[in-house]
């Protein structure tokens, strides 16, 4: 490919869909224990903390600990889950099985192929918030309407990681690759994050680089959502995880293109 | 399908250098070649997935790479290695890649019973993927490629790794599809399969187009008529010395080669030698192959 072809914008149209129905029909195959598994995990952290750590903590930001928790958890787990849909799944169809090879044999290109992969794992990742959504809503840790913007938020949340997550499986060279990125990213943004507790109450220095990080744009929608309240700076937060969620697939196809069509 | 002056280089490799050639609709062409000979560069170019660095490709009437997308509706392509997709049934696989096509459910569930007929399939509808075997699993990429009915197909490598019957029920299938007008684009290892399946074929070095014609033009035009393969111990000093009994000899570790128009007399000279075996037989597309790309190994 030449270089104007390799950073050309991408332009899927909606020929994408039938890949993206794919990913869903294999997913179909495995619902349950799928579900299952994102849901588990995520639960046992939130109630084992928020119950554990919760009982010797005051109010945290003016709430029991769990529920402040409930929030951190929902957006850590649609982060988890569309970065490993983005990391491990499509790198198992790009490199491994060659799912992405067979299809670049038919009229569709490597555009179409990772808009359908960013909106899958972004799907995926919706259905893992939701999950924790609605147990939280069943536990009367949220009663707002306003926690139904969450769901917005969630899918908007999943784009971002998964187009971040694309750009690693881009250039990856094997499994192993994607142990860096949980190392040095995901994991020091957990804790930076606010996801497990206040944000501010790290060193001035920290919490200022923390903020740019996209978890905390996603923390900061989220958490007065589900307590009943609009959120601060909404629209700023909102554009930072979508210029976030577009600059980074627009990377990812230029690195998967240079990958793959040599 | 018509490729004038394909040129690509990696890090200032070239891979392919100046290749043409062109393929009349219904018939089979091959790329032959050993391995780094430019066979898969230059069909992933034609594919429009490997941009050249030069030349004209045009494909069903595209121009490749502007139009690929395009073109590849009416290409079927059955890769080296098979990428079937493992989650899937057989029927799934097929329905699956169908859509890819953007045809509709109805028009792909309708052709299925008779792909999987045609590739000694029917009745595997349900099967899962892990319980075929490497031939089946060769013919389900070859159903795969058929699915969007295409006017030409690509096989890069179909028969590699396959024992002898599912190797002839291939062949069998492919001389059927031409048979029915489609256009073949092979590449093969196998110079038997070439000879059989090919109509023209070009033989590739160094990214270059050695030799291209009919199989049986090409064995007459580079190659003696008959073959004799001589074997036993010192049979190099042997053959050396009777260098004039063919038109032609090579030696390759312990056998020797003589090309001729007439064997009786080195025959009759192996008659008599009780130490050496030998094996008499015509000429092959083989026999061009190695005289026109050496005998040295390719890595």
């Amino acid at each position: 490919m030449s270089t104007r072809g390799v950073f050309a914008l991408p332009s899927p149209g909606l020929r994408w869909l039938p890949v993206w129905r794919r990913n869903f029909l294999v997913w179909r195959k495995l619902a349950i224990p799928s579900i299952l598994g994102n849901l588990a995990d995520p639960l046992i952290y939130m109630l084992g903390l928020g119950y554990g750590l919760g009982g010797l903590l005051p109010k945290v930001s003016g709430v029991s600990y769990l529920s402040f928790l409930s929030a951190g958890i929902v957006i850590s787990s649609t982060m988890n889950a569309a970065t490993f849909e983005a990391l491990y799944s499509a790198f198992s169809r790009m490199h491994v099985q060659k799912t992405w090879d067979a299809i670049l044999n038919t009229p569709l290109s490597i555009d179409h192929v990772l808009t359908a992969e960013l909106v899958w794992a972004a799907s995926k990742s919706l259905l893992s918030g939701l999950a924790i959504l609605i147990v939280i809503t069943a536990l009367g840790l949220t009663t707002s309407p306003l926690a139904l913007w969450v769901i917005p938020v969630i899918f908007l949340t999943g784009l971002a990681f998964a187009a971040m997550g694309l750009i690693i499986c881009a250039l990856a060279p094997s499994y192993d690759f994607f142990m860096y990125y949980f190392t040095l990213f995901v994991t020091p943004m957990m804790l930076v994050s606010g996801v497990f507790f206040p944000a501010d109450q790290l060193p001035p220095l920290v919490n200022g680089v923390a903020s740019w990080l996209p978890l905390s744009h996603a923390v900061l929608l989220a958490r007065p959502l589900l307590l009943g309240e609009v959120p601060a700076n909404a629209f700023g937060h909102v554009a930072a995880l979508l210029g976030i969620a577009l600059v980074a697939f627009y990377v990812a196809t230029a690195l998967t293109r240079r990958r793959l069509l040599k | 399908m018509r490729v004038t002056q394909l040129l690509k280089s990696y890090d200032g490799n070239e891979v392919v250098a100046g290749i043409s050639f062109d393929v009349p609709p219904g018939t089979c062409f091959g790329l032959l070649g050993p391995n780094g000979a430019g066979k898969t560069t230059t069909l992933r170019c034609c594919l429009g997935l490997t941009q050249p660095d030069s030349g004209d490709i045009s494909l069903c009437g595209r121009a490749i790479p502007a139009q690929a997308n395009e073109a590849r509706t009416c290409v079927g392509v059955v890769p080296q290695f098979d990428n079937i997709d493992p989650d899937f049934t057989v029927a799934e696989n097929l329905m699956v890649y169908g859509r890819y096509f953007g045809i509709k459910d109805p028009i792909i569930r309708s052709r299925i019973p008779d792909l999987l007929d045609f590739a000694g399939l029917g009745g595997k509808d349900g099967a899962r993927i892990q319980t075929l075997s490497g031939g089946m699993k060769r013919r389900l990429t070859l159903a795969r490629a058929l699915v969007n009915d295409p006017d030409v197909i690509f096989l890069d490598e179909p028969t590699t790794g396959l024992d002898p019957q599912a190797r002839h029920l291939i062949w069998d299938r492919l001389k059927q599809l031409t048979a029915r007008g489609k256009t073949l684009i092979l590449t093969t290892h196998f110079m038997d399969e070439a000879e059989r399946l090919c109509d023209r074929l070009a033989v590739l070095d160094h990214g270059h187009r050695v030799t291209e014609g009919a199989p049986r033009e090409l064995i007459a035009a580079h190659i003696e008529p008959h073959v004799v393969e001589v074997f036993g111990d010192d049979v190099a000093t042997w053959a050396r010395s009777r260098n004039s009994l063919g038109e032609r000899l090579e030696v390759a570790g312990d056998t020797a080669f003589f090309y001729c128009h007439d064997t009786a007399p080195l025959l009759a000279a192996l008659d008599s030698e009780a130490t050496l075996r030998y094996i008499h037989r015509a000429a092959s597309l083989e026999d061009v192959f190695i005289k026109l790309t050496g005998r040295e190994l390719r890595d």
